[in-house]
């Protein structure tokens, strides 16, 4: 993460133009700059490391300890569409660090019922809270978000756009139950249409991983997402068959394929079979192999895996909360 | 007695201008996406020439009479077809004569192709792209991070 000194304007300013995009903005004539956390494409490995190293200072107030490091400070928690474990997570991460959480609760009964717009609601919390974290259905939301903002802004999705505390924290789980550099990872499922995958790639290709795309023919990676992949220097495999793939990674990352993406229910059953992962698919992994999964999971997982020692989803999601905990102190500090 | 079909003779096909602007080496095809963005519609009063596909389909040229273009219109001209060159003509000479230049980002030209990009709805924000050239000319939404690479000229608003 840069170095934020109060005052130092100029260097933010050409910080955020070498940078070119977003997830650092600077507003002008402020004393004290704000952060806002928009995509991972603009980290760099340098910045994600600091945030996984604060995450791993955290981790043991995450597991129940106490802390007031965000104590007077109030987040607000914005949420256009349904989400449990990202809203949850930031919630117990303010909590754990002894700040505290206004949630804006489900949109039907508030001000967005009445017609009010995204970046009004943004102008209003922006006075009732410390930082905002937002999901919403639109993509480039969080972007626009922070720019009528006077708070921090925290992306938690943006349609099929951004994810990048999701990704952070699966940068962690690698880190902390496999390994971060030149990981061999295969990645599993629907990669045309999850966004966040394509934010893992990027941000795995910094740390030389050797990227194995695996997904039947309609869900495959658009070949504009892979350019762009390879560009910067992702080394990338594709194939449609786990089976390929499944001996000599290091982690297998399991995402959702959604029924309604198959025109064709029984195609759907077709593909959703030979996808899953169960005691039989692991035979021949090695020892070490660990499964991930952002959850919610529909079947792609047995039910009988979660007890082996690969199994590493649930550990996944409470890393959600030290990688919070790290992204909100470092804001709102 | 030069032949017809001699490079001095094709160049005019349409005759000299006294005063205006002469667009050149637009990409073949875009010239009637040129006079769109220069607002020339069949109410018009312009007297304006276009000749599409010149030189085996390699170039368009458009040339209006009494008319100097706006930076804002060269910025859109330049999206479309990077390589043209405006000539403004005074009493038939060329006075100037120069290439467009891309700017590195436009605002509120260009709507996004992402249909559920924050830009196309109704919040209080206009659509942005920085501008990247490598084949053709690329924009990439700076709220959405879509790629727009053809067709630029069916999303300008």
């Amino acid at each position: 993460m840069v170095c934020l000194e109060n005052g130092n304007i100029e260097r933010l300013v050409h910080y955020f133009l070498i940078h070119e995009n977003d997830y650092i903005q600077v507003m002008e004539g402020r004393e004290n700059p704000i952060q806002h956390i928009i995509n991972i494409q603009s980290f760099s490995r340098g910045e994600i490391d600091r945030i996984l190293d604060r995450a791993a200072q955290l981790e043991p107030i995450a597991h129940g300890g106490v802390s007031d490091i965000m104590a007077g400070r109030i987040l607000a928690t914005l949420f256009y569409e349904p989400s449990t474990r990202t809203r949850l997570s930031f919630d117990v991460a303010m909590k754990r660090l002894g700040g505290n959480v206004i949630d804006f609760g489900p949109t039907e009964g508030s001000s967005v019922a009445k017609g009010e717009n995204l970046a009004d609601t943004i102008s209003v919390m922006g006075g009732y809270a410390d930082a905002i974290v937002l999901r919403h259905p639109r993509e480039g939301a969080a972007r626009m978000a922070s720019e009528f903002s006077s708070v921090p802004v925290i992306n938690a999705g943006d349609g099929a756009g951004q994810h990048p505390t999701q990704t952070l924290l699966d940068l962690y789980t690698i880190r902390k139950e496999s390994k971060l550099n030149k990981v061999k990872i295969a990645i599993v499922g629907d990669l045309k249409y999850g966004r966040t995958v394509y934010s893992l790639a990027h941000a795995l290709s910094m740390y030389n991983a050797e990227i194995y795309l695996v997904a039947p023919d309609q869900l495959r990676m658009p070949d504009s997402m892979k350019r762009d992949l390879v560009n910067k220097g992702a080394r990338i495999t594709e194939t449609g068959n786990p089976d390929d793939v499944i001996g000599v990674v290091d982690v297998l990352y399991i995402t959702r394929i959604q029924k309604e993406r198959f025109p064709d229910p029984s195609e759907y059953q077709a593909v959703a079979g030979s996808y899953k992962i169960t005691e039989e698919t692991l035979k021949d992994v090695k020892d070490d192999l660990i499964i991930m999964h952002p959850l919610p999971r529909v079947g792609e997982i047995d039910p009988g895996v979660d007890k082996s020692r690969h199994a590493v989803y649930f550990k996944q999601s409470f890393y959600g909360v030290p990688v919070r905990m790290a992204i909100l102190s470092m804001v709102m500090e | 007695m030069k032949q017809e079909n001699q490079p001095e003779n094709r160049e005019l096909r349409v005759r000299r201008i006294q005063n205006g602007t002469v667009i050149d080496h637009i990409a073949a095809g875009q010239a009637l996406n040129v006079l769109r963005i220069l607002g020339i519609t069949d109410r018009s009063t312009e007297v304006l020439s276009v000749v599409m596909n010149v030189s085996d389909r390699k170039k368009d040229i458009v040339k209006i009479e009494d008319r100097e273009l706006n930076p804002g219109e060269v910025d859109e001209i330049a999206l479309i077809s990077p390589d043209a060159i405006i000539n403004i003509i005074r009493d038939y000479k060329v006075v100037e004569k120069y290439k467009v230049i891309l700017p590195s980002e436009i605002e509120g030209v260009v709507r996004c192709m992402n249909p559920n990009c924050i830009t196309n709805t109704d919040e209080p924000v206009k659509p942005r792209f920085t501008i990247h050239r490598g084949d053709g000319v690329e924009l990439h939404c700076m709220y959405c991070r879509r790629i727009i690479t053809d067709r630029i000229a069916d999303f300008l608003i």
